[in-house]
């Protein structure tokens, strides 16, 4: 069996970290993408899904041989969420995981070393 | 076309080969299930391609890959919408809930739901939701076995119908308890494969048949009657356009809220690995959904709706109907054998979810006495394989009891996401994103969600009083006899996720209890960051 050589993180330090300027940037960055990109492919999402159902006509007009527009706008979701995922990735690598990687290191080392250094790490 | 095609013997054969595979694999597997954290979350040691390509195999169930072909064999452009539905709710999962939830939980969806909240009534409501989620995707999955094997073996009678369901059951119990979540994840992995290899073979032969051309492909489909042209299955009147969007709606929120999904988050070591998961996942879930879009077109094609709705194992049964057609006795065998194995990787995949539920969320906060020890995690462990085997046991005699209805199975497990995403997806949402959110509006809104739910199906279409079919001459309803239902559309989505997303709102705001802000930045922090998440173990 492991043993777990960390110690417990306290509940002021999460509480000092939830108040710092880093974490705060590290939410602004995440909820920035996230949000807004589920607000996009719902909103494109369900345009897709009332077309099919209210605009049969205009999705069953013949594009190219037999495939309509109906088929097309269904493959595009796919591409869409291809797009969308590899799009997060990059923003999480570039934007979100350099903070959170830092803050956790400082909050593990904190607890282990017993260290309390109030965030005036870089002030 | 012979009433069985193929041959029998073959088909057990190739079946027999797959369940000596993997439970070898099992047991190789099992060597190290001691704690609780390798049995639930196999010891957070898997990588991030490996638990992908398990949630692949978790998630491409008998509803996928028999269900979605023989959707689109049918119904044409209107089974489609399933796989999208199915696809684009990764993102919901991906952009809001994989990381944080594998950041701040341990081993099941209601560590993290009762995370910032008073433990005892959230984690029951919480694991009264994943019971009642998981044993609705079991029963889509036992009928689908079903089917398969009447139309493989001929078989249409009660007892050998039964007996099939019985030996899958038996199947499921012994991956669960031999192996744990090390030992299904494997299973997983294989059965993924093998369904993706599957798929891509009988993608190519289909294509070769129309020298490579879709839309020639898509011509004597359309000849053949299965539909270009959206509205075949819900274009027909204003109930049905609503009851369309309604899925689409459970179909999209529901996959996040699904707890055996949730579950596989914790299989890996990091927050990281988790979203290398679901990356794997929706690039593997996405490719497999391209292929049964020519697979379902191609059924409908080569064998023709009619002859599929008239087959033994009914709509459920395009994909080997199709195989037959392409590669004969030895190419149905295969693929069935596949499919067979896809509905046993999955039913171990929720039973071992369920089980856990029980374990770890209602038997040891019942009985909770003090820290964590390593005796009672062994304890809870022992409650979990007990609960493993009733669960089977239920689910056997449940899964014989709607086998025969004939409902489709993809149909069957919408109802599996459209209670996840009433039950669970809001209180998820809330938990992580939402600092005023209460028990009380956990509380209202797990309940609320389930019950609205579970109540507007029970008075729906689906269990009585729907028209009857005229291409199979029977009524679709679970009970053909009675007429109680009152509520019009087949999917409750539309109605149950709005209200339960505004009972967890109502809950709060009208609770007395102040929200607990230490945990909720605790939380925040925790997701955010993986500060103190649980980390792998070493053997």
């Amino acid at each position: 069996m492991a043993q777990l050589t960390r110690r417990e993180i306290s509940q002021q330090d999460y509480e000092r970290v939830q108040s710092s300027t880093e974490f705060r940037e590290l939410r602004k960055r995440f909820r920035a993408f996230a949000f807004p990109m589920t607000v996009v492919f719902l909103v494109w999402y369900l345009l897709y899904v009332l077309m099919s159902a209210y605009a049969t006509d205009f999705m069953s007009n013949k594009v190219i041989g037999n495939i309509n527009v109906g088929l097309i706008f269904g493959l595009l979701q796919f591409v869409s969420t291809f797009l969308i995922t590899a799009l997060y990735v990059r923003h999480s690598n570039k934007n979100t995981d350099p903070i959170a990687d830092e803050l956790r290191a400082q909050l593990e080392g904190d607890a282990t070393s017993g260290r309390l250094e109030k965030g005036a790490k870089n002030a | 076309m012979p009433e069985t095609p193929g041959e029998p013997v073959l088909n057990i054969a190739i079946f027999a080969a797959f369940v000596v595979l993997t439970l070898f694999i099992t047991f190789r597997a099992s060597r190290n299930n001691a704690s609780a954290a390798d049995y639930y979350a196999a010891g957070r040691s898997f990588t991030g391609t490996q638990n992908g390509t398990a949630i692949a195999g978790d998630y491409l169930s008998a509803a996928s890959f028999l269900g979605i072909a023989g959707a689109i064999a049918v119904n044409g452009y209107d089974g489609f919408l399933y796989s999208i539905g199915f696809l684009v709710a990764w993102l919901v999962a991906l952009l809001l809930v994989a990381e944080l939830l594998r950041n701040t939980g341990r081993f099941t969806m209601a560590d993290v739901l009762s995370f910032r909240m008073r433990q005892g009534p959230v984690r029951m409501a919480a694991a009264t939701s994943t019971l009642v989620v998981s044993i609705f995707y079991l029963l889509a999955q036992m009928a689908g076995a079903g089917g398969l094997v009447s139309l493989l073996l001929g078989v249409s009678g009660a007892f050998a119908e039964g007996l099939v369901v019985f030996v899958v059951g038996a199947l499921m119990i012994a991956y669960v308890l031999i192996g744990g979540m090390r030992g299904t994840t494997w299973v997983q992995i294989v059965k993924a494969t093998l369904l993706i290899i599957g798929a891509v073979v009988m993608t190519v032969l289909v294509l070769a048949e129309f020298n490579f051309n879709p839309s020639s492909l898509l011509g004597s489909a359309a000849e053949a009657g299965s539909e270009l042209e959206p509205g075949a299955q819900y274009g027909l009147t204003g109930t049905s356009k609503l009851d369309f969007v309604s899925l689409a709606l459970a179909l999209v929120f529901g996959t996040a809220g699904l707890p055996h999904v949730l579950m596989r988050f914790y299989t890996v070591p990091t927050s990281k690995d988790a979203r290398k998961s679901v990356v794997w996942a929706i690039w593997l879930i996405g490719g497999f959904y391209l292929l049964s879009l020519v697979l379902g077109y191609g059924a409908g094609a080569l064998v023709g709706p009619e002859t599929i709705l008239a087959s033994p194992g009914g709509v459920n049964s395009a994909a080997p109907l199709l195989a037959y057609e392409l590669g004969g006795t030895i190419l149905l065998g295969v693929i069935s054998a596949v499919a067979f194995a896809t509905i046993l990787a999955v039913v171990a995949g929720l039973t071992i979810t369920a089980s856990a539920s029980f374990a770890h969320d209602i038997y040891a906060t019942v009985h909770k006495k003090g820290a964590r020890t390593e005796t009672s995690e062994r304890d809870e462990v022992r409650v979990a394989r007990i609960t493993a085997v009733v669960i089977g046991a239920i689910s056997i005699v449940l899964g014989i009891l709607v086998l025969r209805a004939g409902i489709n199975i993809a149909f069957l497990v919408a109802l599996a996401f459209a209670i996840a995403a009433s039950a669970n997806l809001p209180t998820i949402l809330y938990t992580l994103f939402w600092k005023r959110f209460t028990t009380q509006g956990a509380v209202w809104s797990i309940y609320g969600g389930l019950i609205i739910c579970v109540g507007l199906i029970i008075f729906s279409p689906v269990v009585s009083g729907a028209p009857v079919n005229a291409a199979t001459g029977v009524s679709p309803s679970l009970f053909k006899t009675v007429d109680f239902h009152w509520f019009p559309l087949n999917n409750p989505g539309l109605v149950s996720i709005p209200a339960a997303f505004l009972l967890g709102y109502l809950g709060s705001i009208l609770s007395k209890e102040k929200p607990n802000e230490a945990k909720y930045a605790e939380l925040e922090v925790r997701s955010l960051t993986g500060a103190g998440a649980e980390a792998a173990t070493q053997h």
